[in-house]
């Protein structure tokens, strides 16, 4: 048997099934891989103590009927787990101790699962390298002063490094999707409405949506299938039948047809990219699969879009943290003076840059120009996805502009922090599926990402075409566990 | 189109938001990108487009207006910065 930390979730489910591991030991194992790793400053919030405890109890007492029997896991800050602390990545936050759990962790737990810890992300899942979390940026274990992506950086880093063998983030304009391709991880952005988003700090709620985030197709399919749930709770949740994802994982997907949109080659692309797109081509050709040229022609407009949409609702969303009911309050000389200390002491840079775009594009005088302007673009995103999806079943292009950069590259430009998620926004803004694979590396041994996007509530055939590419790939991430001494 | 620092003043109030002089001119700077940025929208022609509001298909389910969770008091104010017995406590209102 391998190392502990070094099997993935579906190896170590079977040891815990075959009696051949105990919950204790994958848990303490772990742990300590956790312990001696914290230089990647992957955890906000450890709970290993709690953990190795919840494990003995398992044991005890083992259910090896669940999903996930006795399974560590750490999660992303933005899941509210109660009665251990969330901060969302944020100072105002920073000492919040829910009082009830999100359904998606609930979901997690109900499957024999044990909390590690909650993993660092951008503030309030604002950002594409982490560097917004009031609690540091978080090193990609690919290298050193490398970013993890964003806003799921810490659980892309604590995947990737093998501190905890799966997790789950969010998603709103490429939080899973880019940290995944970044530190050659599998992520999966589910089609809205699939996963509940009761008890995840909001957003954008018209845009977030959690998914799993893991070392292969089958990892994720396991979590996705355990995650996604119709729940009362959540008003925009879908009651929609789901598959069996692991029991109907295939890598059968001959037939299958598969779009491969122009606008996706943009500008100053680099070659790299442009090169792994047309190997990814072959390999889903290699499979059986046919290549439909399509057009997508509002591309260029998504992320526009995507910068009035999502700061107006987290601007709406963002308001509730006054200083009076829960987190973080400064003092003031009377009660307006104190929200405003408490929200510009309280928010971070971005935090605040974005609610003021927010609040500007709502304000009296600009919400058709801005906002109602952008819902109208929105529709425009979405009927291309829609017109594509008449012709093919799934869309390829890569997940990522770039490989991973430096940290401190990109934070004096927003806009340009902003292009990272060109090729994943738009499917967050038509509300459908997205799979981020790793499927190479760049000259400096970076990984690559590609991306697979699905019809609406299609994650099954998502989930088909990348299990059978990733046959083909067969990826190894490059990492020498350069953090540990 | 240019954010000036008057309207910098202007959204800082709204959104509850402290600014000095310093910070509003940082912003003004990064909002002035960003929306350099943004008015490429302005290229499409969007007359007769309804806006998107939801990509869910479904509309609002039904259901009985019952109360679910209750004597939920001491949880909701487990929270808060600073609570007087049964109350949340914020600077002084009314003179």
């Amino acid at each position: 048997m391998s190392e502990i930390t070094k099997q993935s979730l579906s190896e170590l489910i079977k040891n815990i099934k075959d009696k051949k591991l105990s919950s204790t030991e994958v848990t303490k194992a772990f742990v300590e891989r956790s312990e001696k790793s914290k230089k990647l400053n992957a955890y906000v919030t450890e709970d290993f103590s709690a953990a190795i405890d919840k494990a003995k109890k398992f044991d005890e007492n083992p259910n090896l009927d669940l999903k996930l029997p006795g399974i560590p896991m750490a999660v992303k800050d933005l899941f509210c787990t109660k009665n251990v602390k969330t901060t969302a990545g944020s100072k105002i936050l920073n000492n919040f101790i829910p009082t009830y759990e999100s359904t998606v962790t609930q979901n997690i737990w109900n499957e024999g699962a044990i909390l590690l810890g909650k993993l660092n992300c951008d503030e309030f899942a604002m950002g594409s390298s982490n560097e917004t979390s009031f609690f540091g940026c978080v090193q990609n274990p690919i290298d050193k002063d490398l970013v993890p992506g964003g806003s799921s950086g810490g659980s892309s880093s604590a995947v990737a490094a093998q501190l905890t063998p799966i997790t789950v983030g969010t998603d709103t304009g490429g939080s899973i999707r880019q940290p995944a391709s970044f530190t050659g991880i599998v992520g999966l952005k589910p089609t809205y409405g699939s996963c509940s988003r009761y008890g995840i700090v909001a957003f954008a709620s018209s845009l977030d949506q959690a998914g799993p985030m893991a070392q292969n197709v089958r990892d994720c399919a396991l979590l996705h299938e355990v995650i996604s749930s119709y729940d009362e709770k959540d008003s925009t949740s879908i009651d929609f039948k789901r598959n069996n994802y692991v029991k109907e994982l295939t890598n059968n997907i001959k037939g299958k047809k598969i779009g491969i949109p122009k606008e996706y080659r943009v500008d100053a692309m680099p070659k790299e990219i442009e090169d792994l797109w047309k190997k990814g081509i072959d390999y889903v050709k290699d499979c059986g699969a046919e290549i439909i040229d399509i057009s997508l022609p509002h591309t260029n407009y998504a992320l526009p879009t995507y910068y009035i949409v999502a700061p107006a609702e987290a601007s709406s969303n963002l308001a509730r943290y006054d200083g009076v009911k829960y987190g973080f309050r400064a003092d003031g000389e009377n009660l307006i003076d104190m929200y405003e200390k408490t929200r510009s002491e309280g928010f971070g840079a971005e935090v605040q840059r974005r609610i003021m775009i927010g609040t500007y594009v709502l304000s009296s005088g600009y919400y058709d120009a801005y906002y109602l302007k952008a819902q109208k673009v929105r529709k425009l995103i979405k009927n291309d996805f829609d017109e594509a999806y008449k012709k093919v079943d799934a869309i390829l292009t890569p997940s990522t502009p770039s490989s991973a950069f430096k940290i401190g590259e990109k934070t004096n430009d927003p806009v340009s922090m902003y292009l990272n998620d060109i090729f994943t926004v738009p499917v967050n803004l038509a509300g459908l599926p997205g799979i981020s694979i790793p499927a190479g590396h760049d000259a400096k041994g970076y990984p690559l990402g590609l991306q697979i996007i699905g019809k609406a509530f299609d994650e099954q055939n998502l989930l088909n075409i990348a299990y059978a590419m990733e046959e083909k790939i067969n990826f190894k991430n490059k990492i020498t566990d350069w953090w540990i001494k | 189109m240019s954010i000036d620092l008057k309207t910098i003043k202007h959204i800082s109030k709204l959104s509850r938001i402290s600014v000095d002089e310093k910070k509003a001119e940082k912003l003004a700077g990064d909002l002035n990108s960003i929306f350099e940025f943004i008015e490429k929208l302005n290229e499409l022609k969007t007359d007769n487009v309804q806006p998107l509001t939801s990509v869910a298909k479904t509309t609002l389910k039904l259901r009985d207006d019952e109360v679910k969770s209750k004597n939920l008091r001491d949880q909701i104010i487990k929270n808060s910065p600073q609570e007087n017995e049964d109350y949340f406590v914020v600077p002084k209102v009314i003179e």
